[in-house]
């Protein structure tokens, strides 16, 4: 594919608003082509609203969002539906389909996107489970019969099952011990690296943010207030950063919860 | 509050209500057509909605059959005219009380069920994950469910008939005294095609209604284990009133 713009992914301007609500306010931000962004910031910030509108679950307000240049964000929802295909996502609370087992959740996208035969795709959940260290036994278990680490991978393999050239995450480790949340991260790197996908994650959790992103931005009251390589968040400059990735209850962020 | 500002907001509120479910029912019925359809989907929600249903609709109009035997035969025993219960009793479980208590039953059942299902697909992003596949939810979920309730309710109806008969029968000749063979030949000779007909059109439509008010309060509810209580009540609630009105403008329809 030839990429026609600079970035793969590029938000301008972008705002959502929910009644008189506004989530977001003004969203810009651009990622490149197989580069792996993390985006950072508070709970209810609208961190998991934005990546929904950039995956065509949810339709902006107003402003721009371009893949590879093309203007995607105001398309009718069935041509949006049509580009799904190129996105795969790991939900915060993984999403797994409870109707159904291990592996046909994983092998979703094919059987009834691809209408690939029931047989072969049975062997690809296989594979998948595989790359996200499950073994065979859990494939005809029940998605409420696994820990929550073993959720997360099953949607980990679910969101790689096709190969999609964008994934995103959101909030992987939110809720797993350290160990797992490590074993998650690894996971991701090797996922994106192996895909060469284009990759945002969101999460709460700086050891996630520094192992999975190449770049990093910070989200606050719906708007992108830092962001830069991730290697440099640690002397970014800003305030709001300092004190998120420090976790300090002070700072300026306090001072905007207590006055909104 | 000023009484006009809430009875205007009452007012806005239930066309907004009306306008959501409209075009809700337009997708449904648009995507009944479109490919791909799932078979293997529709299927398993005849068993799970029609074929698990028995139970519940056959013991329903088996009572009412035989409760409907006993008033008639006091009712009727005043004007003399006893020998007319096997008769009204065919005529109003086929017409009226096969239709209405199935469909009845069903959306106590059905609804509630498909409601908190859905809903909780939806408040735990399942359906978003289905859209992010690929998937169209409203085939996925909603078009097997509203076929497998319009297609299976006549079914169930047709039985309900049959059962609730079937109780009137039992209780005319084992306590009312009616001799078996009389009693079934007047049910026979007295029924029309259309009484029953008219009953199995009016259960297709109640399953379309049972089967949208489930879809549609699950699908448009939010707000976690509150939001989709609310949806099971809710769903509930206005498909059994759109039953009972539905059954009135049908029996006007029909019977005009
Ligand atoms: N479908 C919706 N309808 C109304 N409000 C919503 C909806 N989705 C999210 N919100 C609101 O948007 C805000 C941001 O939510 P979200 O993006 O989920 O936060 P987070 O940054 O923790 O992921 C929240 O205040 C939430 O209540
Ligand atoms: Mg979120």
């Amino acid at each position: 594919m030839t990429a026609s713009s600079e970035f793969h992914i590029e938000l301008k301007d972008v705002h959502k608003n929910f009644g008189p609500k506004k989530v977001l306010d003004g969203i810009n931000l651009q990622v490149k082509r197989g580069h792996s962004m993390v985006v950072i910031g508070g709970s209810g910030t609208g961190k998991s609203v934005m990546l929904k509108c950039i995956i065509g679950l949810m339709t902006p307000t107003s402003g721009s969002i371009c893949l590879d240049g093309q203007e995607v964000g105001h398309l009718p929802q069935h041509e949006r539906d049509g580009l799904m295909r190129k996105f795969g996502m790991l939900f915060q609370g993984a999403a797994l389909f409870d109707s159904l087992p291990v592996w046909e959740n994983v092998a979703f996208r094919l059987i009834q996107g691809a209408g690939m035969d029931r047989d072969e795709a049975r062997e690809k959940a296989q594979e998948k489970l595989r790359q996200v260290g499950l073994s065979p036994e859990v494939m005809d278990l029940s998605p409420n019969e696994l820990s929550g680490g073993m959720q997360k991978r099953v949607g980990l393999a679910r969101a790689i099952a096709a190969d999609p050239e964008i994934i995103f995450f959101d909030e992987p480790t939110t809720g797993l011990d350290p160990i797992m949340a490590d074993v998650i991260n690894d996971l991701i790197v090797d996922c994106v690296k192996r895909l060469g996908a284009t990759a945002i994650s969101i999460t709460h959790d700086m050891a996630s943010a520094r192992k999975i992103g190449d770049d990093a931005a910070m989200i606050h009251k719906g708007k992108i207030i830092w962001n830069g390589d991730v290697a440099n968040i640690d002397h970014s400059g800003n305030e709001y950063v300092d004190q998120f990735i420090h976790g300090r209850a002070e700072g300026p962020i306090q001072m905007d919860i207590l006055k909104a | 509050m000023n009484p006009l500002a809430i009875i205007g907001q009452f007012i806005l509120g239930f066309f907004e209500e009306t306008g959501r479910l409209s075009i809700f029912t337009r997708d449904a019925v648009r995507h009944i057509v479109l490919p791909p359809i799932y078979f293997r989907l529709i299927f398993a929600q005849m068993v799970k909605i029609g074929y698990n249903s028995l139970p519940v609709v056959g013991l329903t109009a088996f009572f009412t059959g035989g409760v409907l035997a006993l008033q008639i035969y006091i009712g009727g025993s005043r004007f003399n005219a006893e020998s007319l219960v096997s008769s009204i009793v065919a005529l109003g479980i086929t017409r009226e009380l096969g239709p209405v208590m199935a469909g009845l039953m069903v959306a106590g059942r059905v609804s509630a069920g498909l409601a908190a299902e859905i809903g909780t697909m939806r408040v735990t992003e399942q359906i978003d994950a289905l859209r992010t596949l690929s998937t169209n939810p409203f085939k996925y979920l909603v078009v097997p469910r509203l076929l497998a309730a319009t297609i299976t309710m006549p079914f169930l109806v047709l039985i309900a008939d049959i059962l609730g008969i079937m109780g009137g029968y039992i209780v005319g000749t084992k306590s009312l005294g009616f001799n078996g063979a009389v009693y079934i030949r007047n049910s026979v000779d007295f029924i029309e095609f259309n009484d029953v007909a008219s009953g199995l059109i009016k259960a297709a439509v109640f399953g379309f209604i049972i089967a949208l008010m489930g879809c549609y309060h699950g699908y448009q509810s939010k707000g976690g284990a509150q939001g989709v209580g609310r949806a099971t009540t809710n769903a509930v609630v206005s498909a059994s009133i759109l039953i009972l009105a539905a059954n009135y403008a049908l029996t006007s329809l029909l019977f005009s």
